[in-house]
């Protein structure tokens, strides 16, 4: 009986993962800062200012091209040693902890890892790599954290701070929440994802500490659709708006009040093609016709936390999110929604020909 | 003389990771998006280069069926023998690119479109993704409001926290030219910038065949054709 008690433990002990409490060195993600720039910002606002974290945001930090190797324009061996750039700036900022925005950049990082942990001899010939072209060398980080990893683990942290909980205002019923996480947090390497592959947590974890409910559908684990070269050439896209149509259409039915993602690309396209089928197809997956909002795990902790809605970016997602704010009992000034810096107003985008504002 | 494409693959960590021993049981097929979508059937490949057969490998190098895959990596955690038939189609389309057999299909050749967008933004900007590669004639499903955002983009993104283009740390900084020169190094001594030759030289010589025109930026017919053509036949 001991020993079976054991065994569990063990097996439950894989989905566990260690997060490093504080001293991060940031890697940023391409799609996040041209699509949800704000939701990088608050990870640092949050961090820093909520948590009294130290996270160090590196302007010489680049690109790790992960766009490119997953579209066979950028070698394996060009990866590593980019990767293990960002290793040695890491380094030379007297840090060991590695925060990485992007999904993508995080397979590629635990990818990369795995590799010189299987094959010795590809970590050297990177490290030689690297000093060829850079002079550059480094130290391998002692850990990695996806950046949802790191609101996970400070979700009660936020949830003692939080001015608002993720329940009807009206009713005090919990919001439905369905989650979508990027395939590749743990679909590669299920023990670096908190949860694994089968049971992801990462999410759902943050829900139900914020008071939702998360609601499971049929294509839960399906792909959002991005496919790298299947939505980079135009003559492609048909594969990804195809993808996350069937998502939509597999949640549809359980009446969700908002999506939530841990994946820059998938965040984009989930809100973007439900714009693009609206247009084609004159169809929405919700009952009002103006689409299901899509929220990073940063926006909806600053929304938990009190921050203004378009601090935080809302304004910039195609799908609007004025009725869940509403459902949520938080307060927004419309006056204030497409304004710059200094509060001008700015013209106004143009609305959608079918996807209701 | 023929090339062993075996003892290529075989070269490839990705390859001696990506297949141990498959026993054709199918999920990869079954769990793959683009298996649902394409004409595409990932077990049928890795039984092609599981059986080391020189003469199907060289066929699937200039076929459309490697270029389909989306590198989900979904087929990663379903199969019961730890195979990734993902990680055998990015050895194949290495292959076909550095053999330039990528010309010899349609899918295959957008590979110089993806080359000369994101592939030229990450040595020019030193990101894969960046508003003014993302134009919103090229991407009008990314709808009305990144049209704004476009139109009106050093506001927005200061009014987001961003750095757009500005010294600095944030959100869309300019990088540094020096963070540029040390990304084209590391390319030059990785062979990344020998493949985008090939990538260029190969592409212009099917552009030659098509008798289409052909240039150093994307103004041309070439990529006008790569990028926007679909004959639908993929999915019979």
């Amino acid at each position: 009986m001991d020993t079976a008690i054991h065994t569990e433990k063990e097996t439950w002990g894989t989905y566990q993962k260690h997060v490093a409490d504080d001293n991060y060195y940031y890697a940023r993600s391409c799609i996040r800062q041209n699509f949800f720039p704000a939701s990088e910002y608050m990870f640092l606002h949050i961090l820093r200012k909520v948590l009294g974290k130290h996270v160090y945001d590196d302007p010489n930090h680049t690109t790790c091209t992960g766009i490119g190797y997953h579209s066979d324009i950028v070698p394996f061996e060009t990866i590593q040693t980019v990767v293990a750039r960002h290793f040695a700036l890491m380094t030379e900022a007297g840090l060991e902890n590695i925060a990485i925005s992007c999904v993508t950049s995080f397979g590629i990082y635990t990818e990369i890892l795995e590799t010189w942990q299987h094959f010795p001899e590809q970590l050297e010939k990177t490290r030689e790599f690297l000093y060829k072209a850079t002079k550059r060398e480094f130290n391998l980080p002692k850990n990695i954290a996806h950046t949802s990893d790191i609101i996970y683990k400070f979700r009660h942290e936020i949830a003692e701070k939080a001015v608002y909980k993720l329940v009807h205002a009206q009713t005090g019923e919990p919001l439905n929440v369905v989650e979508h996480i990027g395939c590749h947090y743990a679909k590669m390497f299920p023990t670096k994802g908190i949860g694994g592959a089968e049971f992801p947590q990462v999410l759902s974890g943050m829900i139900t500490a914020w008071g939702g409910k998360v609601i499971d559908y049929p294509e839960r684990r399906h792909c959002c659709g991005f496919g790298f070269r299947n939505y980079l050439v135009q003559a492609n896209r048909g594969y990804s708006v195809s993808n996350t149509y069937k998502k939509l259409e597999s949640m549809q039915p359980y009446n969700p009040d908002f999506i939530l993602t841990n994946c820059p690309g998938c965040a984009m396209f989930i809100d973007k093609w439900q714009y693009t089928i609206a247009e084609m197809e004159q169809k929405t997956f919700d009952s009002q016709g103006k689409g299901i909002p899509v929220l990073t795990y940063e926006e909806l902790a600053a929304l938990v936390l009190g921050i203004q809605p378009w601090d935080v970016g809302l304004q910039i997602h195609q799908i609007q999110s004025e009725s869940l704010l509403d459902a949520l009992g938080i307060p927004y000034d419309t006056a204030l929604k497409y304004v710059d810096k200094q509060g001008n107003q700015l013209p106004l985008p143009n609305k959608p020909n079918n996807l209701l504002h | 003389m023929d090339i062993d494409f075996c003892a290529e693959l075989e070269q490839d960590v990705r390859f001696k990771e990506g297949l141990k021993a498959c026993m054709n049981c199918g999920i990869c097929t079954a769990i793959c998006p683009a298996a649902e979508l394409y004409n595409y059937d990932p077990r049928s490949i890795i039984t092609s280069v599981q059986l080391r057969n020189n003469l199907q490998i060289k066929e699937l190098l200039q076929s459309e069926t490697i270029w389909y895959c989306g590198q989900c990596m979904s087929c990663k955690t379903r199969c019961p023998r730890g195979n990734t038939p993902g990680f055998i189609i990015q050895t194949l389309r290495k292959l076909s690119q550095k053999y330039g057999y990528f010309t010899h299909s349609e899918k295959g050749r957008q590979q110089y479109a993806i080359k000369k967008t994101v592939g030229e933004n990450v040595l020019k900007k030193g990101y894969c993704v960046h508003p003014d590669l993302v134009s919103y004639d090229m991407h009008q499903e990314q709808g009305p409001i990144w049209q704004w955002v476009q139109q009106h983009k050093q506001a927005i993104y200061e009014r987001l926290g961003a750095n757009l283009d500005k010294e600095g740390a944030g959100a869309l900084r300019k990088i540094h030219k020096k963070n540029l020169d040390e990304l084209q190094a590391i390319f030059d001594v990785t062979n990344g910038t020998e493949l985008y030759t090939i990538i260029e030289e190969e592409s212009k010589k099917q552009a030659e065949r098509m008798n289409l025109g052909f240039s150093d930026n994307i103004d041309n017919e070439y990529f006008k054709h790569v990028y926007t053509y679909n004959s639908n036949t993929h999915s019979e």
